[in-house]
This record gives C-alpha cells, structure tokens and sequence, in this order.
C-alpha cells in the first residue's frame, strides 16, 4: 500500500511520498519521511520492506558523501543511480534489497534528472516515475496531464490530482503524503497533505 | 508407521541378520519412528506453527509531558495452552532504559541483556551515556543481520537521554520506527483504541498510569493470548520506577463491580407444623 511517485518539470523534479508505517492490519505512524535527502541536490524516494528501506538508503547516504569527501566534488545524479543500482544488482542473487527507489537530482551542467530504480536493479531514466499500488493511479494520471517544462505549481496541482485519486479509489489508502523538491538551490521539504494528525 | 528405506540399504550386508550383536551401527539401514497420523504433513505443518512464537502478549508505550510510560501483560502462551502467567516483559536494560517483549521470549531476553552490554561498553569507552537512538539503531543492526533466520522480536526500546525522552519500536524484519505512541503484539489493536481515545500529551504520572493499565486490561479481556497481570513503569529524567503490577482478573471487577440483585421478595422458612 506503499506509493512513491516523482516527475521532472522546468529546473525542478518533485518526489511524493506517503508517510505510513504499516505492520498487516496496523498503522503504526503515519508520519514517517521516506524521502531520505541524499545530499544538498539530491532526493532518494524509497518504498518496500521496512528494514531494508532505512538501511539501504543510509548506506547509499553515507557512500555519497564518502565520495564527496574523497574527491572533494560530489557525485552526479547519474552516478548516484548507477551506483545504487549496481549494490542491489551485487545483492541481488545473494541478499535481495526490498526497495524501489525513485531518485530525484539536479546537476548544474545537465539541470533537473529524475531515475527509476527497482528492487531487481532495474534502472531508467525517466520524466515520471511511481511505484506501489497507488502507482496505478498515478502514472496514468500523470500521462495523461504531464507535459515538460511545467511549472512548479503545474506540477504540485498534477501531484494533488494523483494523491485525491489515490485516496478515493485504492482501498486501503495512506493517510498522509510528503512532497520534496529539489531545484537549483537545493533538496528540501516542500510540503504535506494530511488527513490525520500524527 | 515407518518408512521405507531399504533402497538406501547397501547391496552386501557385512554380517547376517539373526547375528545383531556384530552388527556395528552403520551397516544397519536408518529408520526412525513416525508418530501414528493419517495426515502427516498437516500433522508437521501444525507443529510447526505450535512452536513459532506468535507474539501473543501485549505491550504498550507512549511519551507524555512527563517522560515514558511503559507497560505490559504477563502471559505466555503456546497455541492454546498457557504456559506461564508470571513472565516480566519489561525488560530492564540499564537503570534509564526499558525494553519490552514480544515474540520469542528467549530471543527478546538475550537480545535485550546484550544491548545492555553493548550500552554499558559504549559508556566506558565514551565516558557517556549511550542515547535512545543510539541504543536502539544498534539493536536494530543486529536484528536486520540476523533477517531471515527465524528470530522473533518485537520491542520497544524506551529511555530518557540528554535529549529527554526516546521511544523507538525495533523488530525481527530490520524495521526501526520513531515515535511517541506505539502498541506491540497480538493484542496490539485492543489497546490502540484505548490508547488513542485516552491519550493527551499533558497527563499527569497517575493519568498516565491508569490509561496504559486500563489499554492492557481491555487488550486482555478481549485477545486470549495476553492476561496475567499488568505492569506499568515509568522513565522520567533520573531513570525508570515501576509503578504498579496488577492482576487482569481482580482489575476487571474494580472496573466493572457486580451488582449485588435486587431481590423483590423473599422466602422465608415455613414454619413446621
């Protein structure tokens, strides 16, 4: 019931996430934030198992940044995905990583990048991306209304149209959603859509 | 019933087989007794799941104003069979941080004593008591090292450090979660309807108190995997106290006393003629 969907648009890309922490039946929170910031200009939506999420991207998280401190420039959105997709396809005929992960960057030389890399270490770049069953409503959606170069508020009334879908037509919808963004001054938390409290 | 292995014997046995005592043991064909079923694969299949600890108990935990209220249950069971009443599921990590069980009591209990260790090394070697964060992603590496094995944990891992008060949710599959309020095991959805209803971050200790005993007291009446007695502690700024431990049964009556009948007439003894 997790979903994770992402799109490009004009000097940005945008990653939606719910904030569910489900065990069966139970809701444990609906607060959590599954879009680890990677680095000052990357974001790393991650969806599947719950142990394998946190400890994938940390490992991806703290890999980055012993790059950047290595060879003191950071690493390109294109490198992080193919490193990423290299350790779950090293993993992969050994010690799976459950996770689908949508990667969300900006890059001075070639500006905003989106990839979709999943749990069998599939990767492609992509305009948008969505995983989860809310990925059946989402990707249509955003094939139908996406066109390049939307503005940032284009894109966020296209990401509300996905969420509104996804509450009224899967069954056992997430409560809240976080929205991050990152464009030429940053990865940040841009905002949430709430039906509980938490 | 036994099983057929004489394919598996060797084609030249050494010794005859009247002559058993110059038999050594390996000449002998393997065979071992299985017990008298008609369905013995559902009979292995229901034994199995007799024996994999299915995290019959309940346990709760939230942060107040106040600092961390802990509680639990105290039954265990096997399938349908109650093996003890008396079981402590609050484990008691270090004099400020607690940790509950659920799932495999074994598994819970070792775990939980090496995290002791593991904090107390980090103390002597930092000069610093070890965070809540800390304590439990330590907890939570060696869980998810072990995934896929069969361990059986479900536990909260509760304190108070110099970022006042922790709770973390850690378990077998590798998840880490942190939050304010959180409700282990089969009885787990009882006492979040309590729990949730009840809740306020400004409790008092005593308000406190009474609404986690009152969550497990429902969690028992209604989930036949928890009972026992209910325990509640609490970790404040100087460390953990246990507050109360009492039994389900005696608890249901103060809720719930009976009414004495109202009784409209009354016979009285006839007098013999």
């Amino acid at each position: 019931m997790e979903c994770v969907f992402g799109m490009v648009g004009k000097g940005f890309a945008l990653v939606v996430a719910d904030s569910s922490a489900v065990n069966s039946i139970l809701v444990h929170k609906s607060n959590e934030d599954k879009i680890m910031v990677l680095d000052s200009h990357k974001l790393m939506g991650a969806s599947g198992e719950a142990g394998d999420r946190a400890q994938f991207t940390e490992y991806v998280q703290k890999n980055v940044s012993l790059y950047h401190y290595r060879n003191g420039i950071p690493l390109t959105t294109k490198a992080a995905a193919n490193f990423m997709r290299g350790e779950l396809a090293t993993a992969l005929r050994k010690n799976p990583y459950m996770v689908n992960i949508v990667l969300a960057g900006y890059d001075k030389e070639t500006g905003p990048s989106l990839y979709f890399i999943d749990y069998i270490a599939t990767l492609h770049k992509v305009d948008k991306a969505a995983f989860g069953y809310g990925s059946y409503f989402a990707l249509s959606m955003m094939d139908r209304h996406y066109h390049p170069d939307m503005t940032v508020d284009e894109a966020i009334k296209l990401a509300d149209q996905c969420i509104e879908e996804i509450r009224s037509r899967l069954v056992v919808a997430p409560q809240n959603f976080i929205i991050k963004i990152v464009d030429q001054d940053g990865a940040r938390e841009h905002s949430w859509r709430r039906t509980t409290k938490d | 019933m036994k099983l057929d292995f004489s394919g598996l014997e060797s084609s030249a046995p050494l010794y005859g087989g009247p002559n058993e005592l110059l038999c050594d043991g390996f000449s002998a064909a393997p065979s071992f007794d299985l017990p008298v079923t008609s369905d013995f694969d559902g009979f292995q299949k229901n034994s199995i799941q007799m024996v994999k600890p299915a995290k019959g108990t309940t346990t709760l935990a939230f942060i107040f104003k106040e600092g961390v209220m802990v509680a639990a249950d105290s039954r265990a069971s096997m399938g349908g069979y109650i093996s003890s009443q008396s079981v402590k599921k609050i484990i008691e990590i270090n004099p400020y941080m607690l940790g509950t069980m659920a799932g495999g009591a074994a598994d819970c209990q070792f775990w939980h004593r090496n995290l002791g260790i593991k904090c107390r090394l980090h103390e002597l070697a930092n000069k610093r008591r070890i965070s809540v964060t800390g304590a439990s992603k330590l907890l939570a590496n060696i869980l998810y090292s072990y995934r896929g094995m069969g361990l059986s944990v479900g536990t909260m891992i509760a304190g108070w450090d110099e970022k006042g008060p922790g709770l973390y949710y850690v378990d077998s599959e590798g998840g880490r979660l942190k939050g304010t309020k959180f409700s282990v095991g089969s009885g787990s959805p009882y006492a979040y309807g309590v729990l949730d209803s009840g809740y306020k971050y400004d409790l008092t200790i005593d308000e406190a108190a009474e609404l986690a005993r009152r969550a497990i007291y429902h969690a028992t009446f209604r989930d036949g995997a928890s009972g026992g007695v209910a325990s509640v502690y609490h970790v404040g700024p100087t460390g953990w106290t246990k507050l109360s431990g009492d039994d389900v049964g005696e608890l249901h009556y103060s809720y719930y006393p009976v009414e004495p009948a109202v009784v409209e007439q009354e016979m009285t003894e006839a007098v013999a003629a």
